[in-house]
């Protein structure tokens, strides 16, 4: 790449950071410059962050529907998958499933909602009175 | 007498942290380049059936860690490595090197980093950053893809390095232990030495999702992702591959143009000339990885509209980069240096 062709467009990072990019200078040797972005990779995010708000939006339905315990929903909120929560948590993937029931989830012990809670950054009460 | 911390933007947290930490202790030579070639930092592997932030899990580079400790193994330099079970302990020890001024490299998740923008905070941990002192109960660190030095909360900085998940930092801490001047001739030993594992890595690596045959592997898979997956799902796993390829930390070119520079550097300390040839190949394949985003990105951007030709254009180029890599590396391999 060329020190001309570096892109300059608008993204996420700015008044943040900008972009370290190896380019070519117009002697021919390699310096660096900084980008603020580049078009191609904010389409590419913006798609990423799409397709999470509609997987959110989903999981808050299904809570709605009485499908799924709001371990599952927040789980989503947060970015987080089964070995992310496991990790987190300290329970086996198994039986983070089976907490993603709302009949389960109804009967767990107040130690594990008070977990759940902390890993998702919220109160106990926000989590179990989290209806969809 | 503490010496100052000169923060160091690079294009890469580990190549940077590795630069900043080794220039800081004397070895002013050293150039992000210079690390990440020493280190046989260029890879490539797409770790089939395993799929990451619903896309495919594809690195450009080598395993993090791996380019710091090979860089400074290389200079005669001892890293010194810290993990810990206990917070309080990670704090503690982290804080006591403060107390002895001794900045040092830790093991991080961006998810909660909060200077970064929250468009980039996914749970990944293996981000590098530095901390070169505490001022009023912050952390003053030093992260190398950012412009300037930032600050972290107590609360901020426990929570980042004890991140759990894959990769789980567990509060992992680092920094190089009596580093002592380095030879013309030492110097010159860890390049050749770097290049030459490089290239057996990126052309020998066993079995054919890994090194240059890693890359065809995935332009076989891109032919395929539109019948297996569907238009829009197909569409999102282009984007992972952009993404891994082009994010902040590469340098763009999925790490291409970073190597083309290091060899660029490895030619005036080897005064080998031919080094600068293949510099030039080098970043012909990041301008071709550059392209084959460029028409990723036709693609994710229509979303559903787009058709297989499109896709086939995506894995053709990918079919001429494994070439021009394989060919670049051969040359690498065989060539007589030192």
């Amino acid at each position: 790449m060329k020190k001309e062709d570096v892109p300059q467009d608008k993204s996420a990072l700015e008044g943040i950071t900008r972009d370290v990019c190896y380019v070519k200078n117009s002697d021919g040797t390699y310096t660096t410059d900084l980008s603020t972005g580049w078009e191609v990779k904010k389409d590419a995010l913006d798609n990423a962050w799409e397709d999470i708000k509609e997987r959110v939006e989903e999981a808050r339905k299904a809570v709605a529907k009485g499908e799924k315990s709001p371990v599952y929903y927040f789980m989503e909120l947060k970015l987080m998958d089964l070995t992310i929560l496991s990790g987190y948590t300290g329970y086996w993937k198994f039986n983070i499933k089976r907490h993603f029931k709302p009949s389960v989830f109804q009967s767990l012990s107040e130690e594990k909602y008070k977990k759940y809670a902390k890993t998702f950054e919220i109160s106990v009460d926000e989590l179990k009175n989290f209806k969809g | 007498m503490v010496k100052e911390f000169k923060h160091i933007q690079t294009a890469h947290c580990e190549n940077g942290v590795a630069t900043s930490l080794l220039r800081y202790h004397g070895l002013d030579f050293m150039t992000e380049p210079l690390v990440f070639g020493m280190g046989s930092g260029i890879f490539y592997i797409h770790i089939p059936f395993l799929v990451i932030s619903g896309g495919p899990a594809i690195s450009y580079r080598t395993m993090p860690g791996w380019i710091f400790s090979r860089a400074s193994k290389a200079l005669g330099v001892k890293v010194h490595r810290e993990k810990f079970r206990s917070e309080t302990e990670a704090k503690n020890y982290l804080d006591q090197k403060i107390k002895e001024g001794v900045p040092v490299g830790c093991q991080v998740s961006v998810y909660n980093l909060s200077y970064l923008p929250p468009e980039y905070r996914f749970h990944f941990n293996a981000h590098n950053l530095i901390v070169y002192g505490k001022e009023n109960g912050n952390y003053l660190v030093s992260d190398p893809v950012m412009e300037n030095v930032t600050l972290l909360s107590e609360e901020d900085m426990m929570k980042v390095r004890f991140a759990k998940g894959p990769l789980a930092p567990k509060g992992h801490i680092y920094f190089p232990e009596n580093v002592q001047a380095v030879s013309k001739e030492l110097l010159r030993k860890g390049i050749i030495k770097g290049i030459k594992r490089n290239s057996r890595d990126m052309l020998y690596v066993p079995g054919n999702i890994a090194g240059v045959a890693g890359i065809k592997y995935t332009s076989k898979k891109i032919r395929q992702w539109r019948d297996k997956l569907g238009p829009r799902k197909a569409g999102l796993f282009l984007g992972q591959i952009v993404r891994m390829q082009e994010e902040i930390g590469t340098g763009g070119g999925g790490f291409r143009f970073l190597y083309a520079a290091f060899l660029e550097q490895a030619a005036t300390h080897l005064q080998e000339d031919k080094l600068i040839g293949i510099s030039e190949e080098f970043t012909k394949a990041g301008d071709m990885w550059r392209q084959s985003a460029v028409q990723m990105g036709r693609i994710y951007k229509g979303r559903t509209n787009n058709n297989q030709k499109d896709f086939e254009v995506c894995a053709d180029l990918l079919l001429e980069i494994s070439d021009i890599e394989k060919q670049a590396f051969k040359k690498l391999f065989k060539m007589k240096l030192g």
